[in-house]
Parts: structure tokens; C-alpha cells; sequence
């Protein structure tokens, strides 16, 4: 049983086939990985999956139920959770306080009248949470300082913590290495790991970095020119001769 | 048929003005990212300069045109750009809009100042025998008219050559497209930007000539009435086709004719519908136009080189400081309401109470503006619906007037709400541009009508009397005031630091990434919108209770917009901003008008022209919210803080000094909190 599944999901720009009849799926607390060159149509996928773009034909459904239509704070709260390429923070905002502000809206519990009787400070159990997301991806240090102050590797935690504050059964990760340096790299993929253990979330990454696909991901999909070129476990993708050509380079 | 072929023909002029203001927005849009509110004032001020010069001082009409139009049209947009525009294109947008508004308040002040008091009667157009009339078998258009479309046909040409075959047409197209592009590619985009600017503004000198001949007489009022057409004609063209922008002005001006010809000129529907056509117009493009959908979605692959403009550093404050100045502030106001209450003469506790009741319309635009991140340009006219609701109320159906201004508080807030549901689905920009049509339709269409405002005399609405306590006594009023606005001052607070404040926290932050989270935006926002729309109501209701009725000039447009630029050149982030706006609001044109400076003209001298000064000062002092969001307000407290924690500091290092002389080093105190940041 699949927790997402897009089926034949295409898409067009004005005469430019972004996505033709894509299809994939991502089941329950695996990591699987989205690959291809520069204008493969990775992202327009995502943006289909997400609900930033509405597709032109296909079926997305997340664990059973149709998603077309859906705006993207209701497929939050159904538990999609993402990370965006382009690091999209609160700014003015503690590391602390972006994880309380998604924590109250996965609760939904955002009425006005509780703001004006004063109920709406976090609770402990709130808190609790937090800390323990925080103390999960090794943020404590920095929990009450503001998201400006982070290197690009933090505030990518951040977001990721952000994201998880939701419980999303599915991640979406645009890129999550990208401008980070080895080191935080590294570290990304084991936070990764630890939060499929942990958490047993299912991960859909679009990365580059083929390093941190292999070493994270089961599976993999190739995309080239819109079309999937390519898919199976890792290792056998990567083998792949067609997806050295398209997309590696042959130099793997 | 003739007939409407006739009232058409009479449409083209006006219509062919429409879409030169159209197309001088639109202009300055997609080149700068600037949506012009002051385009009107620009207007307005070639309208003045042409009839100063060509009505009072004679000159011929070359000469006077080619000051007016030619010459000084370019030179404001050149000037503006080069000051202002320029340096915001990476500023948010609400710091441009927050730019052009104070411009908008500024700019026709400092031209009445140069212009005069005296009205400006009979303006005259640019054709030079204005009495021939043209005739084509049944079609008649007069001289000025044809001079109009004339001139159009040419802007027209002038336009078309440019943008297909010139290399500044090219630049300017790269430029829309994306300016950190265009300057990869050595395209100096400021230059370009400058272009854009003078082109844009030549269009406002020329289509406030055109314009003024319609007018009895030249007055900046008109010019913003108008502008609102040549804003629907804009959000025709999806505020980036300029032949559509065109096509849409010309269609506007036509339809206005050919409705004033065909509807009785005497039925209800029809009086209220001629005026409104331009605002209703607006708004059905607001709410269905496809090419209005998906604008403002970052459409430069470059923008996000730009770094976000950094946010105020923290500062910080001992807990002993803030205790005393929590203290302080207390003992002041505390004080002020003693001195109000035992000490002040009539004038002076009306005047004292009434800055209290704008500081709770204030607090409105403290919700929507600096925790919503929205502007509003119709805080007047919900202002006046609370207040006229209160009024008819009261009136026809004999309720206790206290209670019944928090119902009309609640209609302004349902108000609120319809017009926000709507436009709230589109981006920031288009709800700026749905509040200032409501504003002018409201002041310009609703509130002559007698169910509305009981006619030009108003309506009636009494101080409250509760049980034994009645507020027809200044002192009481005044009290009930202070009530009201700590009520309304703790719930602003509540909100801000409640779910709903983070949550518009996290909006302003990221929209996209909110939305990751499960903030529904649309929500978030309406409950703003009626919040604040609901609080400007109550606020408008207290102070028609206080004069006694609520008259149709009390909460004009104009009073809106200056509102607005008051709040948030003194900070729109804190409840104690908006009092002291508030008091700033009606004490700082009663201290303005005891400053007799004799020396000066009569015109500049703020004791006799204090209304006039005061709009400048703030309209001017708008211009700094690009660089201090914040507001001076709060851009004074962290300063104020900063110096005391430097002299903290200092007196801390001399007593580490004299320490080490006798005891020897003690690093502690060296290198204790306090230093500066």
C-alpha cells in the first residue's frame, strides 16, 4: 500500500511539456529520491505533488484520497510537510518559535476568542514537543536565537524541524543539501536517517548532491525532459547506463 | 442609434485621458515595481502649474503647456526616481506603497501652498479656440475634445515606435522582464527605471491638462476620483498590457457616456450607479479578471539575489529599564487624564479626549498594517459606517447609544469582511486598490444617499447615558474613552501575542512556508480585516457620540489616507504607537498653529496654515518607513536605549578603572552585560 501515488501526472507550459505522464509512488517510511538534470521537471513535479500548480492530467492521490484541488495548508494538515529549496524562514522569529507556530497549527487551534481570554500561550505539552524536535536534530543550543543569526545548514534544520513539527507522514525536501558544504551534508543525511527511524516518516527528496542519494535513499526516479527515464533501487539506477548519460555525466 | 453613437463619441475624449493615466501607471509598475498612488497628485500639480500660468498670468498656450507638461512632468518623475523609487526595488512592497501614499498626501498640500487658497475657477484646456465646436452630420465634439484625442493619437504613436523599435523600447522590455537580467546583460537598469519614470509622470502632467477643462475648477480631489478609473483601465490590461490598458480606458470612458445618456437622469439607480461605474468596474475586474490571477508571484529567476533588507537588530533591555519606563509611562498618562480632568478648559479636554478616540481608530491600522502587513485606504469610511450606523440605529429604532456603537463597530467589521473575502484571494496590492475604490465609492456614492446619512445635515447621534451616569459631561466622556481605548489597546495586545499575531508573524515571513505549516492564509487574513475595520468603526462611532452627530464630510477619503501615513511613519508595530499618533493626530496642528512665524508669507506660516504643514510634515515623513519600518517611534526608543547602554557601559568600565587601581583587576564588571550592540 502506497502512501503517495501520482499517476500519468503531466503538465504543460504553453507548448513546453514539463511533466509527461509521471508517475510514482512513495509507500509508507521509505526514502526514495528524485533525480535528473536542470530543467527535468523536478520541481514542477513537486509544485503538482504540493499544490503549488494545479496538473493538467493525472491523479495524485495521498494515502487513498484525491488531492486535486486541494489548497497547501489543507494537504499540510493532511500531513504532507516540505522544505523548500530556496530557504523560506520567519524572519524576525526564534528557532524556538517556528516550531510553536506549526505546532499550534497541526492542532488547528488558532480561534480568536482563546487570543482574547489569553489562552493561547503555548502549553507545556507544546513546549515538550518542541524541545524534543529540537534536542531530535541538534538545535538546542540555538533554540531562542533569532533565524537570521543561523549558518544556511541550521536554518535548513530549522525548516526541517518546522516541517516535522506538523507529524507529516510524507516529506517533501527540495534539494536539502544544496549550499551546504560536506560536513553539513553529512549531517543532513544522518538527521534524515534518524528521523525515518524515529519517526518512521516517508521522504521524497529532489537532490544533486549523488552522494547523499545513494547513501539515503532505497529507491530512485530518474527524470529527463519531463519523462521518467528511469527507476528501481538506488544502486541499480545509478548503474543504469541511460541515467550516466542523461544525468551523471558517465563520470560516476 | 444616433443617440448612442453620439454619447459614445462623447465618451472617446475622457476615454483616451483614462488610458493615458492608465498607461503612465502601468508604466512605472512593471518597470519599478512602484504602483503610484500619487499618479493623481502629479496630475494635478501640471493642472495647477497650466492654469497659474495660462489663466492668471496669460501666457500662450505653447509656452504654458510646454512648463506644465513637457518640461515639469519629466522632472517630478525624474526627481522622484532619482530620491526615492529608485533605492526601493528591493524593498518590500508595502514600503513602496507606504512611499507613494505619503507622496500622495504630501504633494498636493506643498502645490496649494504655492497655488494658493483661492479657488482656481474655469480652467481652460490646451486647444486654442475652445469655443469651436466640430461637427460630423449628427456627431459634434468640441475643440478641446478633439485637441484631446489628438494628442492621444500621438502619445499613441509615440508609445508604439518606442516599444517596437527603439533600443530604449528593448531595454525597457528587458527590464520588466527582470532587472538583475538586464544589468547581466550591461543594461543599466536605474537608467532605464529613470526613463520609465519621466515618461510615466509626463503622462500625469499631460492627462491632468487634459483633464481640468472638465472640472469647474482645478482641485486635487478630482484628479483621485479619476485616478480610480484609470486604475480599472490598468487592472483591464492585468497591469501589464498597455495596448488592453489602452483598449480598457477608451472602453471605461465610453460605457460612462453612453450610461449617462440612456438612464433617466432622475431615478435613484441611476444617480448612484453614473458615479459608482468607475469603482464597481474596479472591483468586478478585481474579482473575475483571469489576467489579474497569479500577479505577483515572483516572476524574476533573479529575485531572489536580492538579500531580504535586514531586520532591526534586537536591542536590549534591563529588566530594571523596562520596569522604569513602564512606570514612567504609566505616571504619564495618569498624569495627562489629571490634568484633563481638573485642570484643562473645555477646549483643551476636547481636544485631549478626542486623541483618545483616534488613538483607537489608530490601533486599527496597528492590526492590519503592522501585524496584518496590509494596507488599508478605507479606515475612514469604516470610521463612518460605524458611526452612521450607529446613528440610524439610534434613530429609527430608539436603542441605548453606548451599546449600539459597539453594534455599529460590528457592521463596520461585517463591511470589512465582505469587501477583504474577495480580495484577499488576489495579492497585498489588489487589496490596497479594493479599499481605496470602496473609499471613494463610500464617500462619493453611499454616503449621499438619505438611508446612509439622513441627508447633507447627517444624522444624529447623542452622548451615551448609562443608568445614572451621563456622558453628555466632558469629564465623563472622557473617562469612557480611556475605558474604551485600554479595552481596545489590551485586545490589540491579545491578539498580537496571541495565536492569530504569530500566525500573521509567520505570514509576513513567508506566505508559502506558512502555508506548509496548515496557516490558512485567507482566514488569518479576514479575521484581521473585520478586526480592524470593526475597531476603526467603534472608533468612528465615539467620536460622532462626541460631537453629537456623524456628517458626511467627517470621514472623507482623503482623511483615510492621511491616517495611514500618520500610524506608520510613527510606527505601526506597537499599541503605544497608535496612541501616541493618535494624540500627535489633532495636538501637532494645534501647536503648528501657534507658531507665528510673521516673517513668512501668509501661506507658509504655520499659524495660519497649519492643516496644510502638518499633512506635509507627514506625508514627508512617510518617505522614511522604506528605511525604518519600524517607525520613528520605535527607531527613537532603540536609540535612546542604545545611548543609555552605552553610558551603562562606560560608567561601568571607569568604576572597573577605579577598582583596579585599589583591589586590582576584576574582570567581571570589565566585561559585564550593558556594552554596546
Amino acid at each position: 500500500m502506497s502512501l503517495l501515488r501520482a499517476e500519468e501526472v503531466s503538465k504543460r507550459f504553453s507548448g513546453l511539456s514539463a511533466l509527461d505522464a509521471v508517475s510514482l509512488t512513495v509507500a509508507p517510511g521509505e526514502i526514495v529520491g528524485l533525480i535528473g538534470p536542470n530543467g527535468a521537471g523536478k520541481t514542477t513535479l513537486f509544485n503538482c505533488l504540493y499544490g503549488v500548480l494545479a496538473p493538467d492530467g493525472g491523479r495524485i492521490t495521498f494515502d487513498g484520497r484525491d488531492l486535486a484541488g486541494l489548497a497547501v495548508h489543507r494537504r499540510a494538515r493532511l500531513g504532507i510537510g516540505r522544505t523548500f529549496q530556496r530557504i523560506e524562514l520567519f524572519a524576525g522569529m526564534t528557532v524556538r518559535d517556528h516550531l510553536l507556530v506549526a505546532e499550534r497549527a497541526r492542532r488547528g487551534d488558532g480561534a480568536l476568542w482563546k487570543d482574547l481570554c489569553n489562552r493561547s500561550r503555548p502549553t507545556s505539552d507544546e513546549r515538550a514537543r518542541a524541545d524534543a524536535t529540537l534536542g531530535l536534530l541538534g538545535l538546542d543550543d540555538v533554540a531562542d536565537r533569532p533565524v537570521e543569526s543561523l549558518s544556511l545548514g541550521r536554518g535548513r534544520l530549522v525548516e526541517l524541524g518546522r516541517a516535522l513539527m506538523i507529524e507529516p507522514r510524507l516529506l517533501l525536501l527540495d534539494e536539502p543539501s544544496s549550499g551546504l558544504d560536506h560536513r553539513e551534508t553529512d549531517e543532513m543525511a544522518d538527521v534524515l536517517d534518524v528521523v525515518r527511524r524515529e519517526r518512521g516518516t516517508a521522504i521524497l527528496l529532489v537532490e544533486h548532491d549523488v552522494a547523499m542519494v545513494r547513501r539515503v535513499t532505497s529507491r530512485l526516479y530518474v527524470l529527463d525532459f519531463g519523462q521518467l527515464i528511469a527507476d528501481g533501487p538506488t544502486a541499480e539506477v545509478v548503474a543504469d547506463a541511460r541515467v550516466r548519460q542523461a544525468y551523471l555525466g558517465d563520470t560516476v | 442609434m444616433t443617440d448612442l453613437v453620439s454619447y459614445a463619441i462623447r465618451g472617446v475624449p475622457i476615454g483616451c485621458v483614462f488610458a493615458l493615466m492608465a498607461v503612465g501607471v502601468v508604466l512605472t509598475y512593471k518597470t519599478s515595481g512602484v504602483f503610484n498612488l500619487a499618479f493623481g497628485a502629479q496630475a494635478f500639480v501640471s493642472a495647477a502649474v497650466y492654469y497659474e500660468t495660462r489663466v492668471r498670468h496669460d501666457w500662450p498656450i505653447w509656452l504654458a503647456f510646454l512648463v506644465a507638461v513637457v518640461a515639469l512632468g519629466p522632472a517630478i518623475g525624474y526627481v522622484l526616481d532619482r530620491a526615492l523609487f529608485r533605492h526601493l526595488r528591493t524593498a518590500p512592497p508595502i514600503a513602496r506603497l507606504v512611499t507613494s501614499l505619503g507622496l500622495l498626501v504630501a504633494i498636493p498640500q506643498m502645490v496649494q501652498i504655492w497655488f494658493g487658497n483661492s479657488p482656481a475657477y474655469n480652467p481652460l484646456g490646451i486647444a486654442p479656440d475652445p469655443g469651436r465646436i466640430f461637427r460630423w452630420g449628427e456627431y459634434a465634439l468640441d475643440a478641446n475634445q478633439v485637441a484631446t484625442i489628438l494628442v492621444t493619437l500621438l502619445v499613441v504613436a509615440a508609445l508604439t515606435v518606442l516599444f517596437r523599435f527603439s533600443a530604449l523600447g528593448l531595454r525597457m522590455r528587458a527590464v520588466v522582464e527582470s532587472p538583475r537580467m538586464s544589468e547581466l546583460t550591461a543594461i543599466n537598469a536605474d537608467r532605464v527605471g529613470s526613463s520609465a519614470w519621466m515618461m510615466s509622470s509626463f503622462l500625469a502632467g499631460l492627462s491632468g491638462v487634459l483633464l481640468a477643462p472638465l472640472f469647474a475648477q482645478v482641485e486635487a480631489n478630482a484628479f483621485f476620483t479619476l485616478l480610480v478609473a484609470a486604475v480599472a483601465a490598468a487592472a483591464f490590461g492585468g497591469l501589464s498590457s498597455i495596448p488592453l490598458t489602452f483598449a480598457g480606458g477608451l472602453a471605461l470612458g465610453v460605457l460612462q457616456q453612453v450610461l449617462a445618456g440612456y438612464l433617466p437622469s432622475d431615478s435613484v439607480v441611476s444617480q448612484g450607479l453614473r458615479p459608482a461605474l468607475p469603482f464597481l468596474v474596479l472591483f468586478l475586474l478585481l474579482l473575475f479578471w483571469p489576467p489579474l490571477r497569479g500577479i505577483g508571484r515572483a516572476a524574476d529567476p533573479l529575485a531572489g539575489v536580492d538579500p531580504p533588507p535586514p531586520a532591526p537588530a534586537a536591542t536590549v533591555r534591563s529588566s530594571g529599564m523596562t520596569t522604569m519606563t513602564r512606570v514612567l509611562a504609566v505616571a504619564t498618562v495618569a498624569g495627562f487624564v489629571l490634568a484633563a480632568l481638573f485642570w484643562f478648559d473645555a477646549f483643551w479636554l476636547l481636544l485631549f479626549t478626542k486623541g483618545l478616540i483616534f488613538g483607537v481608530i489608530f490601533l486599527s491600522i496597528t492590526v492590519l498594517t503592522g501585524m496584518g502587513g496590509q494596507v488599508s485606504l478605507s479606515q475612514a469610511a469604516f470610521a463612518g459606517v460605524g458611526a452612521f450606523a450607529t446613528g440610524q440605529l439610534v434613530e429609527n429604532f430608539g436603542l441605548p447609544v453606548l451599546p449600539t456603537m459597539f453594534l455599529g463597530a460590528l457592521v463596520a467589521a461585517v463591511v470589512g469582511a465582505v469587501l477583504a473575502i474577495p480580495a484577499l484571494r488576489l495579492d497585498g496590492l489588489y487589496l490596497t486598490l479594493a479599499t481605496l475604490a470602496f473609499a471613494l465609492m463610500w464617500e462619493n456614492v453611499l454616503v449621499p444617499q438619505t438611508w446612509v446619512s439622513s441627508g447633507p445635515l447627517g444624522v444624529d447621534v447623542p452622548r451615551p447615558l448609562v443608568g445614572p451616569v451621563d456622558f453628555t459631561d466632558d469629564r465623563a466622556f472622557l473617562l469612557l474613552c480611556l475605558v474604551v481605548l485600554a479595552l481596545v489597546g489590551l485586545l490589540v495586545l491579545l491578539v498580537k501575542r496571541g495565536t492569530t499575531g504569530r500566525y500573521l508573524d509567520a505570514l509576513r515571513g513567508s506566505e508559502l512556508a506558512a502555508a506548509s505549516i496548515g496557516v490558512d492564509r485567507t482566514r488569518a487574513r479576514i479575521t484581521t480585516f473585520a478586526l480592524s475595520a470593526g475597531i476603526a468603526g467603534l472608533g468612528g462611532g465615539l467620536l460622532a457620540s462626541q460631537v453629537g452627530r456623524a456628517t458626511p464630510t467627517d470621514y472623507v477619503f482623503f482623511l483615510g489616507l492621511f491616517w495611514v501615513v500618520m500610524v506608520v511613519t510613527l510606527g505601526d508595530r506597537s499599541v503605544q504607537a497608535a496612541i501616541t499618533a493618535g494624540m500627535s493626530f489633532l495636538l501637532v496642528p494645534e501647536l503648528l498653529s501657534r507658531i507665528d512665524l510673521g516673517f513668512l508669507p501668509e501661506i507658509l506660516n504655520p499659524a495660519d496654515n497649519p492643516a496644510a504643514i502638518a499633512s506635509i510634515l507627514f506625508g514627508l515623513g512617510a518617505l522614511t518607513y522604506a528605511k525604518h519600518p519600524e517607525g520613528i517611534l520605535e527607531l527613537q526608543t532603540r536609540r535612546s536605549i542604545e545611548r543609555v547602554n552605552t553610558w551603562g557601559a562606560a560608567l561601568a568600565r571607569r568604576r572597573s578603572a577605579t577598582v583596579d587601581a585599589s583591589d586590582g583587576p576584576d574582570p567581571a564588571v570589565a566585561n559585564g552585560p550593558g556594552g554596546p550592540r
